[in-house]
C-alpha cells in the first residue's frame, strides 16, 4: 500500500515543476546544498529506524500471533544492557544531527561582508524591495553569484519572507529590523512566499525572485529606475500601481476586493462611510493615498496603509493619470 | 492524612442490588449533578466527542476548499475562520482534555480499586467549567468567527476585527477545568492507592496520567495569564505585545509556547499511557522495561517545559537561544524513542491478539514513529529554517497528535468500551474502521510532508498550481478518514443497544478495573484490594463459561469488604 501511495505521489507531486527531487525543490543558493545534505542525512536515519521498528513489529505480530495451543512464552521483562543501548544510540545520533543543524544554521544566518543590501518592506499583503539608488519594486531582482542581504521591516503585523529554492526563511516582526541573506547560484525566477499567517490575502502575498545573469542586473536596475522619464504618465502609473502593492487590494475590472475597484471611479461621485458623498477628483485621490483613513468609501474597512513619504508627487501624478485612463467603458 | 473513603454520593445508599452506575438512578438531574467519576467521565465523553465531530467537520470543509487553488466553496475570510475553528476546537475542546477527562476520569479510580477520585465535587465543577468555557469559546462563532489561527499571534490578534475576545476567554476558562482535573488526579494517585500498590507497582496508565497532571497544573496558568494580557491589550490598550503601543510581539510567542509546548505533552502522554496498557494486554505479556517507561513519562514532563523556543527558530530570537532550544529538543526525543522500543519489545514471545484495540496500538506505533522521526527535521536548526511554517509542520503535528493521540484514544476507547457500557462492539466492523482510518490518515497527511518540503506554506487559502495534485490526494484521504469515523460511530452506537453483554474481564487484563462487573456498580467494588502486579497477565485464564478471563485465585488480591476498618 505504501509503495503504491508513493508511486502515485511521485506522479502527482510538484517535483517536476520546481526542478527538484521527490522531497526537495532544486537548490539554487550557496547554502541550500548543505541544508539538503542534512535533510538527507536525517531522512536516512529516519528511514533506517522506521523500517527497523515496523519490520520488528510485524515480525513479532506474525511470529507470536495468538494461537490457542501456544500460550505466551516466558521471557525477561527488562534487560538493562539492551535498554541502555537503545537509549544511548539515539542519543549519539541526535547529537550528530544537532551539531550539523547548528553549524549549517550559522552559515545560513551569517552574511558575508560587503553583501549587496536591499531594503524590504512587508505590509498586508505585498512586498516592496528598495534598491540602494532608491528605486522600489514589488519583485525582488538580484545578481547571480553575489551575496545579497535583505534588511526587512513590517508596516503592520508579522510576516515571514520565505524563498524555498534558497532554503531561507525569516520572520519580519514590526518594530525591529530582520535580516536574511543568500547568494543565488543560477539565473532564473523563483517563488517568494509570505510564510507567517497575516490575514485575508496571506496566500496572495507571494512574488518572485528574479536572478539576473552576471552583468545584467545593473543594466536592469538602471532601466527600471528611470521609468518615470521613459514612460507616458499612464504607463508609469500602471507600473506603480502594480509594483507598490495597490493591485493586491484594488481591482481595475470592477470587482471589489479588500478595497473598492478603481475602474471608472475617477470623476464620479463616491459614497463615504459617514454617509456623505464626494467627487473622486485629483485631490480626493491624493488625499486617499496619503491619508487613507480620512475619507473611507462606504462598505469597506479602514485598513489601507498610508503612502505618506513613500510616493513622490511625480509618482502620485502618474497614478492619477492611470486612474483617469480606467474610464469604465 | 489517613486514606479515608470519600464522601459517598447520596445516590449510592439507595442503589438497588445488582444495579450499575448507568441505571442505579434515572433522570437528567441524576446525570448533570452526579458526583460519580464514571458518570462524569461519560458526560465528558459525550461533549468531547461532539467537539471532535465539530472540529472534524471544520477540517473537512478546509480540505474541500483546498481541492482547487483559489475559491472552491468559500472565500478567503471564511477559510481563515474555518482553519482557526478547526485548530481551536480540536486543541482546546478535544485533544487537551480528551483522554484524561474521559477515559482518565472513568478508569483512574477503578484502577486504584477506589470508590471515586479524591475530590468528587471538584471533578463535577471541572466538568461544568469545561461546559462554560466551551460555550464562551463557541459563542465566538456566533459573533462572527475568529481568523487568527489557534495560536492567536500578536499583533494580528490584537488588530483583527473578529471575535478574538470570546475565543480567548473561552480558552482561559477551559484552562481552569484542565488545572482542576490535573489537581484531582494528583491528589487521588498520591492518597488513594490501595495497599500493595507502591509507585513501582502502579499501572503505567496511572504514571502517564500523573505526568500529564503535573504539566496541567504547572503550565496551564501561564496560558491563562497570557490570554488575559492579550485581552487587556485589546480592551484597555495596555501595550504588552503590540509594537505600536510599545510592546513586543515576540514576547507573546514566548508566553504562548511556554504553555503550548508542554500542552502537546498533555496531549501525548495520556496516549502513551494507553499504549502501555493495550500493548501488554493484547500481547499477553508483562510490559517490557516498566521502569524505563515510567521514568520516561516523568522525563518528558520535565523536559517539556524547556523546549518552547523551538517554535521560534526563525522569529529572530538569538542564535544562542536557538542553540539551547535545539539541543533540549533533541533531548526530549530520547524518552519517546525509548517507549517505542519498549512497546515493540513487549510483543516478543507474547501471544499477540489482533483485536481492534491492538490494531489501533499497532497503527500508533507506525504513525507515531513517523511523527517522531519527522520531528528530527524540525529540531535541527538548518532544516527547520526551510520547513517551519510549511505543510511539513502540519503533517508532523498531525502524525503526532492524530497518529499518536487520536489513534491511542481510539485504542483506549475500544479497550475500555465494554467496561464503560457493558456491551461488546462488532469486532469485524472495528477492524474495518481501524483500516479505513489508517489508510485515510496516511493519504491525508503523508502528501503534506511532500508539499511542505517543496515549500508549500501553511494557512494558505490559495496556492500555486503545482501543488494541486497533492492537495487533491490529501483531500480524498480526508474523506476516507471521515468515512472511517462514521463507521466507528455507527457500530459503537449500535453496540449500546444491540451489543452482546460484556464479561467483567473480556481481554485478560490484570489491572483492578477488570475486577468489577461491566458496567461497574455505582460504588465500583465490594472489596478492598491488595493490589498485586498490574502486568501479571500470564496468570489469567480464559473462562469459556463467562466468555471472559479470570484469575486462578480471585481471593488472593482481595483484602476485606469495602468500607470495613
Amino acid at each position: 500500500m505504501t509503495t503504491l501511495a508513493l508511486t502515485s505521489l511521485l506522479a502527482a507531486g510538484p517535483a517536476g515543476a520546481d526542478g527538484g527531487s521527490f522531497w526537495l525543490p532544486a537548490a539554487r543558493s550557496t547554502t541550500a546544498g548543505e541544508v539538503d545534505s542534512l535533510f538527507y542525512l536525517i531522512l536516512g536515519i529516519s528511514l533506517f529506524f522506521f523500517v527497523l521498528i515496523v519490520a520488528v513489529m510485524l515480525a513479532f505480530v506474525l511470529r507470536y500471533r495468538h494461537r490457542r495451543e501456544r500460550p505466551a512464552e516466558p521471557s525477561r521483562d527488562h534487560n538493562l544492557p539492551l535498554e541502555l543501548t537503545w537509549t544511548l544510540i539515539p542519543v549519539v545520533l541526535v547529537a550528530v544531527i544537532f551539531f550539523y543543524g547548528f553549524r549549517d544554521y550559522l552559515d545560513i544566518t551569517t552574511p558575508p561582508r560587503n553583501s549587496y543590501q536591499v531594503q524590504v518592506e512587508a505590509q498586508q499583503w505585498s512586498w516592496s524591495f528598495t534598491y540602494p539608488n532608491g528605486y522600489t519594486d514589488s519583485v525582488l531582482h538580484v545578481p547571480v553569484a553575489r551575496p545579497v542581504e535583505l534588511v526587512m521591516t513590517s508596516r503592520d503585523v508579522i510576516h515571514s519572507l520565505y524563498i524555498p529554492a534558497f532554503r531561507i526563511k525569516r520572520d519580519v516582526v514590526p518594530g525591529r529590523y530582520a535580516k536574511v541573506w543568500f547568494e543565488a547560484t543560477e539565473p532564473g525566477e523563483y517563488d517568494l512566499f509570505c510564510a507567517e499567517y497575516c490575514g485575508t490575502n496571506h496566500s496572495n502575498m507571494i512574488t518572485k525572485v528574479v536572478v539576473h545573469p552576471t552583468g545584467e542586473f545593473e543594466t536592469w536596475l538602471g532601466k527600471a529606475s528611470n521609468f518615470l522619464e521613459q514612460m507616458t504618465p499612464v504607463d508609469a502609473g500602471r507600473k506603480i500601481f502594480q509594483v507598490r502593492g495597490c493591485q493586491q487590494c484594488h481591482s481595475v475590472d470592477g470587482t471589489a476586493k479588500v478595497g473598492p475597484s478603481l475602474r471608472g471611479v475617477f470623476g464620479h461621485q463616491v459614497r463615504l462611510a459617514d454617509g456623505s458623498t464626494v467627487t473622486a477628483d485629483e485631490n480626493y485621490i491624493r488625499q486617499s493615498i496619503l491619508e487613507p483613513a480620512s475619507e473611507v468609501v462606504a462598505g469597506f474597512d479602514p485598513v489601507m496603509p498610508t503612502f505618506q513619504g513613500r510616493l513622490s508627487d511625480q509618482e502620485i501624478t502618474a497614478l492619477i493619470a492611470y486612474l483617469k485612463s480606467l474610464d469604465g467603458n | 492524612m489517613a486514606v479515608s473513603t470519600p464522601v459517598l454520593p447520596l445516590t449510592d445508599r439507595a442503589a438497588p442490588a445488582g444495579a450499575t452506575y448507568l441505571n442505579a438512578e434515572r433522570g437528567l438531574r441524576s446525570w448533570l449533578f452526579t458526583l460519580d467519576h464514571k458518570r462524569i467521565g461519560v458526560m465528558y465523553l459525550v461533549v468531547i466527542l461532539a467537539s471532535f465531530l465539530a472540529g472534524g467537520i471544520f477540517a473537512l470543509l478546509v480540505r474541500t476548499e483546498l481541492l482547487t487553488p483559489g475559491p472552491t466553496i468559500m472565500g478567503p475570510d471564511t477559510y481563515n475562520k474555518m482553519f482557526t475553528l478547526h485548530g481551536t476546537v480540536m486543541i482546546f475542546l478535544f485533544i487537551i482534555p480528551g483522554i484524561p477527562a474521559t477515559l482518565g476520569n472513568f478508569v483512574l479510580p477503578l484502577m486504584l480499586g477506589a470508590k471515586d477520585v479524591a475530590l468528587p465535587r471538584l471533578n463535577l465543577a471541572s466538568f461544568w467549567i469545561w461546559v462554560t468555557g466551551a460555550t464562551v469559546a463557541i459563542s465566538a462563532i456566533v459573533l462572527g468567527g475568529v481568523d487568527t489561527g489557534w495560536t492567536f499571534y500578536t499583533p494580528y490578534s490584537t488588530t483583527t476585527n473578529t471575535a478574538v475576545i470570546p475565543m480567548t476567554l473561552g480558552a482561559f476558562i477551559l484552562g481552569f477545568s484542565s488545572i482542576f482535573t490535573g489537581l484531582n488526579f494528583i491528589v487521588t494517585i498520591h492518597k488513594m492507592r490501595p495497599e500493595g500498590m507502591t509507585w513501582m507497582r502502579m499501572p503505567l496508565f496511572l504514571w502517564g496520567i500523573y505526568a500529564t497532571a503535573i504539566i496541567q497544573v504547572l503550565a496551564t496558568p501561564v496560558l491563562g495569564i497570557t490570554l488575559l494580557l492579550l485581552v487587556a491589550e485589546r480592551v484597555l490598550g495596555v501595550g504588552i505585545f503590540d509594537p505600536a503601543l510599545g510592546g513586543d510581539p515576540v514576547l507573546y510567542q514566548h508566553f504562548f509556547w511556554f504553555y503550548s509546548h508542554p500542552a502537546v505533552y498533555i496531549m501525548i502522554l495520556p496516549a502513551m499511557a494507553i499504549m502501555s496498557e493495550v500493548i501488554a494486554v493484547f500481547s499477553g505479556k508483562r510490559i517490557f522495561g516498566y521502569r524505563f517507561i515510567a521514568a520516561s513519562s516523568i522525563a518528558i514532563a520535565i523536559l517539556s517545559f524547556l523546549v518552547w523556543g523551538h517554535h521560534m527558530f526563525v522569529s529572530g530570537q538569538s542564535s544562542l537561544a536557538n542553540l539551547v532550544f535545539s539541543a533540549l529538543t533533541f533531548a526530549v526525543a530520547i524518552p519517546s524513542a525509548v517507549k517505542v522500543f519498549n512497546w515493540v519489545a513487549t510483543m516478543y514471545k507474547g501471544s499477540v491478539r489482533l483485536l481492534t484495540p491492538m490494531l489501533y496500538a499497532l497503527s500508533f506505533l507506525f504513525l507515531f514513529t513517523i511523527g517522531g522521526l519527522t520531528g528530527l527535521f524540525l529540531g535541527a536548526l538548518a532544516t527547520d529554517v526551510h520547513l517551519t511554517d510549511t505543510y511539513f509542520v502540519v503533517a508532523h503535528f498531525h502524525y503526532v497528535m492524530f497518529g499518536g493521540t487520536v489513534i491511542a484514544f481510539l485504542a483506549g476507547l475500544h479497550y475500555w468500551w465494554p467496561k464503560m457500557f457493558g456491551r461488546m462492539y462488532s469486532e469485524r466492523w472495528g477492524r474495518v474502521g481501524a483500516l479505513l482510518i489508517f489508510v485515510g490518515f496516511n493519504l491525508t497527511f503523508f502528501t503534506q510532508f511532500v508539499m511542505g518540503s517543496h515549500g508549500m506554506p501553511r494557512r494558505y487559502f490559495n496556492y500555486l498550481p503545482r501543488f494541486e495534485g497533492l492537495h487533491q490526494a490529501s483531500t480524498v484521504g480526508s474523506y476516507v478518514l471521515g468515512l472511517g469515523f462514521m463507521v466507528v460511530a455507527a457500530y459503537l452506537l449500535h453496540s449500546l443497544f444491540r451489543g452482546a453483554p460484556a464479561p467483567a474481564n473480556p481481554w485478560g487484563s490484570a489491572t483492578l478495573e477488570w475486577e468489577t462487573s461491566s458496567p461497574p456498580p455505582p460504588h465500583n467494588f465490594d472489596e478492598e484490594f491488595d493490589a498485586s502486579d498490574p502486568y501479571d497477565i500470564e496468570s489469567l485464564e480464559y473462562d469459556p463459561a463467562g466468555g471472559g478471563y479470570r484469575r486462578h485465585d480471585p481471593s488472593a488480591i482481595r483484602l476485606r469488604p469495602a468500607g470495613a476498618p
